[in-house]
């Protein structure tokens, strides 16, 4: 009897060799917990589980976080705000000096006892009733919002009393979102086109190629830039567009090189003896054989565009005023650290840190795993 | 040699004729009619008719890139929408400052990621190598946001070391003053990644059969790391360090608006925040162009590098 007969062997493909090498690579499963813990984090905000009233003002005005304890007021430089507002330097060439500065004497002289005391003059005031009610509600309400604002939270507060766990939840699921999808966007294009390239050859190939050098010789942030110039609004598709649009040639390059190395392979001469079409011969056969190139640049470019959403929308080039996201927690936190406001800095930093981190080790681990050759 | 970069530069017009179209369609068609952006809010119908004319926008489309490629040809693409400057004063008067970070930034950079790769290659697989490697990837994975937000306020805000933003008139002040923290946060930021990848370059050198043969010949380590494996990884060394040569001119982007720098990463920021469009097109194509006779450049230095290449 032939043991080998009883049991027939499959042998593994190369997903589950992958996979097996990955297993094997304790750095990888750390990586990949890390960047799942992310994605769980993500979900569960965008079906509002958690972080849903992120835009709710819980704290006090920069609350610290509950570890530095509470701050007043003037620790907080809340008082120093209103001062700043106050003195607003005297612009000579400004054609409304004169009655603004008339207007602020005449705010400032607010005590003004004519003023002020023009009840004594016996004349009664209709609304009197009324306003002192709406003065008192008013009170009322604003000392229970103060009892209700929290001094401290686990990892502070913004301008606003914004939690910063909240808006961090927030800022990673925009970050998050917005790298995934442009990098997919960007990977489908760039295979398609290296796909066509490189499996048809000849002047469709010289087509794509011309068309790969235009985009490659205009560096990728003056192009983003200059895409971002033009399109004017804001908003978490815009900025998907201009990445996947901009970000494909990398792909375009590595997946052409591929099909021109596959198409004359026995596999793909045995597909057209059975008379596949071109279509099929392209997705069908070779695109399997080589489909792990296209993941392992899908996960480089997601990191990639993770930093340019960043970058975009620190420089208000991204996502519209309203929406948290990393890039716009740190262009707040530029201005609150000279105030000392740490805490919002920290928390964004600390966040994209470690995923773009675990994203890119998983990557390395990713590409070792799927091309052991490599190594 | 002539003959060679003739062709080339030859071979160069259709990718620039490309760059052109697509800037072009990307200003005056993407982008919609310039007139309105540029009347702004308070307009009527007379005015942007008028701006229309101004700017040619109501010839047929043929016309008008007609004369965009004329604009580019003798560098002359009018004034600035919001400032009024010429466009060419604007690019002659940002690329100093743009340089003087630059060039010594890149000279820096690569000599110094090249002495750490070599070193990093050298004890390849040891702890070392691996700590090295995983700061690497943690310090890249720290947004150049954070890097230049923490410096600048720590070493030159508190700290005082370095003045917080400014720029004087002579070179020397610059260079010695207002470029220093710039420069030191641009390599703290560059570094990693060059290192990652010139240790790859050198790892695929370092054990060639040249090496063991030097190894046998009694050549001291040094020598043999320095002189014979340094040259063999060059040239992907200088392919890399040439095609990024144009984008760190806008890559120091970043830097140049938070240094308040005049630079010309500056300028493209300001210009795409006040939609000046004649200023982010002749940036756009000019730098293009520039990548490209790089690339012609690199391809001359590794002739220059290893004389077995032929340039065909």
């Amino acid at each position: 009897m032939n043991p080998f007969l009883d049991t027939p062997q499959t042998s593994p493909g190369l997903w589950a060799l992958a996979w097996r090498r990955l297993r094997a690579d304790r750095m990888a499963m750390v990586a990949l917990a890390v960047v799942a813990w992310f994605l769980l984090t993500l979900l569960l905000s965008a079906a509002g589980f958690i972080a849903k009233d992120w835009d709710a003002e819980i704290g006090v005005n920069y609350a610290p976080p509950t570890f530095m304890g509470a701050q007043s007021a003037e620790e907080r430089g809340v008082q120093g705000m209103h001062a700043a507002e106050v003195a607003t330097p005297d612009n000579p060439r400004d054609p409304l000096r004169d009655i603004i500065r008339q207007l602020r004497a005449e705010r400032e002289g607010g005590a003004n006892p004519a003023l002020v005391q023009f009840d004594d003059y016996g004349i009664a005031d209709p609304l009197a009733a009324e306003i002192a009610e709406i003065r008192a509600a008013q009170g009322q309400r604003n000392t229970t919002a103060a009892i209700e604002k929290r001094a401290t939270l686990p990892l502070g507060a913004d301008k606003w009393g914004h939690d910063i766990i909240q808006k961090t939840i927030k800022g990673s699921e925009t970050s998050i979102v917005v790298g995934l999808t442009a990098a997919l966007l960007a990977t489908v294009l760039g295979t398609l086109f290296g796909a066509v390239a490189g499996y048809y050859g000849k002047w469709v190939d010289d087509c794509f190629n011309w068309f790969y050098s235009v985009f490659t010789s205009v560096p990728y942030l003056l192009l983003i830039l200059a895409v971002a110039a033009v399109l004017q609004q804001k908003g978490v598709l815009t900025i998907v567009l201009i990445l996947g649009l901009t970000g494909w040639t990398g792909v375009f390059r590595l997946i052409r090189a591929e099909y021109i190395k596959h198409k004359n392979r026995e596999y793909v001469l045995a597909a057209d003896a059975i008379g596949a079409s071109d279509l099929r011969k392209m997705f069908i056969h070779i695109f399997p054989n080589i489909s792990h190139v296209s993941l392992v640049q899908m996960s480089i470019l997601t990191v990639a565009f993770i930093k340019s959403e960043v970058i975009l929308s620190f420089l208000g080039f991204g996502v519209p005023v309203g929406m948290a996201s990393w890039g716009s927690m740190l262009n707040e936190a530029q201005n609150e650290l000279i105030l000392g406001k740490w805490w919002q800095l920290a928390a964004a930093s600390a966040a994209m840190a470690v995923l773009v981190t675990a994203f890119s080790l998983f990557t390395d681990a990713l590409r070792d795993a799927l091309d052991p050759k490599l190594k | 040699m002539t003959a060679y970069i003739l062709r080339r530069l030859w071979q160069m017009l259709p990718t620039l004729l490309g760059v052109v179209v697509l800037v072009f369609l990307l200003f005056n068609w993407v982008g919609g009619d310039p007139a309105y952006i540029l009347a702004g809010k308070m307009s009527n119908p007379e005015q942007i008719a008028n701006i229309r004319k101004q700017l040619g926008v109501d010839e047929p489309y043929w016309v008008q890139m007609w004369i965009f490629i004329k604009q580019i040809v003798t560098g002359d693409f009018g004034a600035s929408w919001s400032t009024g400057e010429t466009v060419k004063n604007v690019l002659e008067t940002r690329l100093g400052p743009s340089m003087t970070v630059l060039i010594p930034l890149t000279i820096l950079e690569t000599l110094i990621a090249i002495g750490l790769a070599l070193g990093v290659a050298y004890v390849r697989g040891s702890l070392t190598d691996r700590m090295v490697m995983i700061a690497c990837t943690v310090g890249m994975s720290i947004s150049i946001l954070v890097y230049i937000i923490v410096f600048q306020y720590w070493l030159a805000y508190k700290l005082g070391l370095f003045p917080v933003q400014g720029w004087g008139d002579s070179l020397s002040e610059n260079l010695f003053h207002y470029a220093l923290l710039p420069i030191l946060i641009a390599l703290a930021v560059g570094i990693a990644p060059n290192l990652r990848l010139f240790r790859t370059f050198f790892l695929d050198e370092i054990n060639q059969d040249y090496v063991r043969t030097g190894r046998a010949k009694g050549l001291s380590e040094p020598r043999i790391l320095w002189v014979h494996v340094l040259r063999n990884a060059s040239i992907p060394i200088v392919t890399h360090v040439m095609a990024n040569l144009p984008s760190l001119l806008i890559g120091a982007f970043l830097i140049e608006r938070f240094f308040s720098i005049p630079g010309i990463g500056r300028e493209v920021i300001l210009a795409v925040e006040r939609s000046d469009f004649p200023v982010i097109k002749a940036i756009t194509v000019y730098v293009a162009a520039a990548t490209m006779l790089f690339n012609l450049l690199a391809d001359l230095i590794y002739k220059a590098i290893d004389p077995r290449v032929q340039l065909k």
